[in-house]
């Protein structure tokens, strides 16, 4: 009986371990839809964009030195694909009080000073970076459009080099977006990159 | 009594080889930029030390909150083979005008590095599979004694030296 008692324990462990591990959305899952404040006001969902091949919602932030390394290139890809279908949502999750940087007010000012053309939402319950399973900024998603459903394409990096824009080898993200337009899976359809860790509330 | 003697003259020659195989911990190298090759060969070595390796940068606020705890390291198990090591991910291009400064301000003991990480998505799973490459991130790596934990992950107060102690504790 005891032995019994044991493994029911060793099982119930395991099964848990494997809901930890099973956080967050994979490549090739449904894309959970959301309904946040854009810098203007208005609210963004993905049911906006039923005709847009895909969106590249990248979770990023004011206060990260990656992800203002990033703006530019940010600014620079939704100016290359928002046209070919592919549009970027720029979504910030951290914890205003951890971060006051990060607060919806400096989002309004931050997106203004870089001319943001896209929206820039407010993750303010921080429900949408876990369900999602991102863990950093920046991080992308990038997802595609199957008939009305979006599912996950890409996960990861931008590019190989968070330092040198000059410097890019592997330009991750675009020759995923490249790769859908042809009809073709992202290869890799994963990457990781160093990032700032997203400020949890406490 | 013969065999005890023998141990007594080997002392001071297991001492050097501790001494040697140590990486150099010399002010004037403090911020030194290495490539991840070397982290690698770290990662990979089998001297019998717990390496208490943090990933951090200088901009990254729950980083910089938890250097004293990896600071008290070095004084708390000074007399143990434990050897932290801060790899930092501050810019390359920071490293006079930010890195050098700060470490000099804080009046950090502890080894730095500053890790020219190019192309990150090659060597983060090197660092450990589990790592997303969020900042801060600690691994404590004890090859000889196949000790590996990773932690994405701030540490609190204690928690940090609990592990230790409790990896020390194992290895007997």
């Amino acid at each position: 009986m005891k032995k019994l008692w044991f493994f029911s324990l060793l099982l119930s462990c395991i099964t848990c371990v494997n809901i930890f591990a099973a956080d967050g959305l994979k490549v090739g899952d449904i894309a959970s839809d959301f309904s946040l404040k854009n810098v203007d006001g208005s609210m963004i969902s993905l049911k906006d964009y039923s005709s847009s091949k895909g969106i590249i919602l990248i979770f990023t932030c004011n206060h990260c030195p990656f992800s203002k390394a990033y703006e530019d290139r940010i600014i620079q890809i939704n100016s290359m694909y928002a046209e070919k279908g592919f549009p970027v949502i720029a979504i910030n999750p951290n914890d205003e009080i951890s971060v006051p940087e990060d607060s919806y007010d400096n989002m309004k000012i931050r997106a203004k000073e870089k001319g943001f053309v896209f929206p820039y939402i407010h993750d303010a319950t921080q429900q949408i970076a876990k369900t999602y399973g991102a863990t950093r900024t920046p991080h992308v998603y990038l997802l595609k459009n199957n008939s009305g459903v979006f599912s996950i394409a890409y996960i990861g990096a931008i590019d190989d080099n968070h330092s040198d824009a000059e410097n890019v080898k592997e330009k991750y993200l675009a020759n995923a977006i490249e790769s859908l337009m042809q009809n073709k899976s992202a290869n890799p359809d994963f990457t990781k990159a160093i990032g700032c860790s997203i400020k949890w509330k406490k | 009594m013969l065999y005890k003697v023998h141990y007594t003259l080997l002392l001071p020659l297991f001492a050097w080889i501790f001494i040697q195989s140590a990486p150099n911990i010399n002010a004037q190298n403090q911020g030194r930029v290495v490539s991840f090759s070397e982290i690698d060969s770290l990662l990979h070595n089998s001297h019998d030390t717990l390496y208490v390796i943090n990933f951090w940068a200088t901009w990254c606020k729950p980083c910089v909150e938890e250097l004293p705890l990896f600071e008290e390291i070095n004084e708390i198990y000074a007399h143990q083979p434990v050897k932290v090591l801060l790899i930092s991910l501050d810019f390359i291009q920071d490293k006079e005008k930010v890195l050098l400064p700060f470490i000099k301000k804080k009046n950090i003991l502890s080894e730095i590095v500053l890790l020219k990480a190019e192309n990150p998505n090659e060597w983060i799973d090197k660092v450990d599979s589990e790592w997303s490459g969020a900042l801060p991130a600690t691994l404590l790596i004890n090859n000889q004694k196949k000790i590996r934990k990773f932690f994405e992950k701030q540490f609190k107060h204690e928690e940090l030296q609990d592990i230790i102690t409790q990896l020390l504790k194992s290895e007997l």
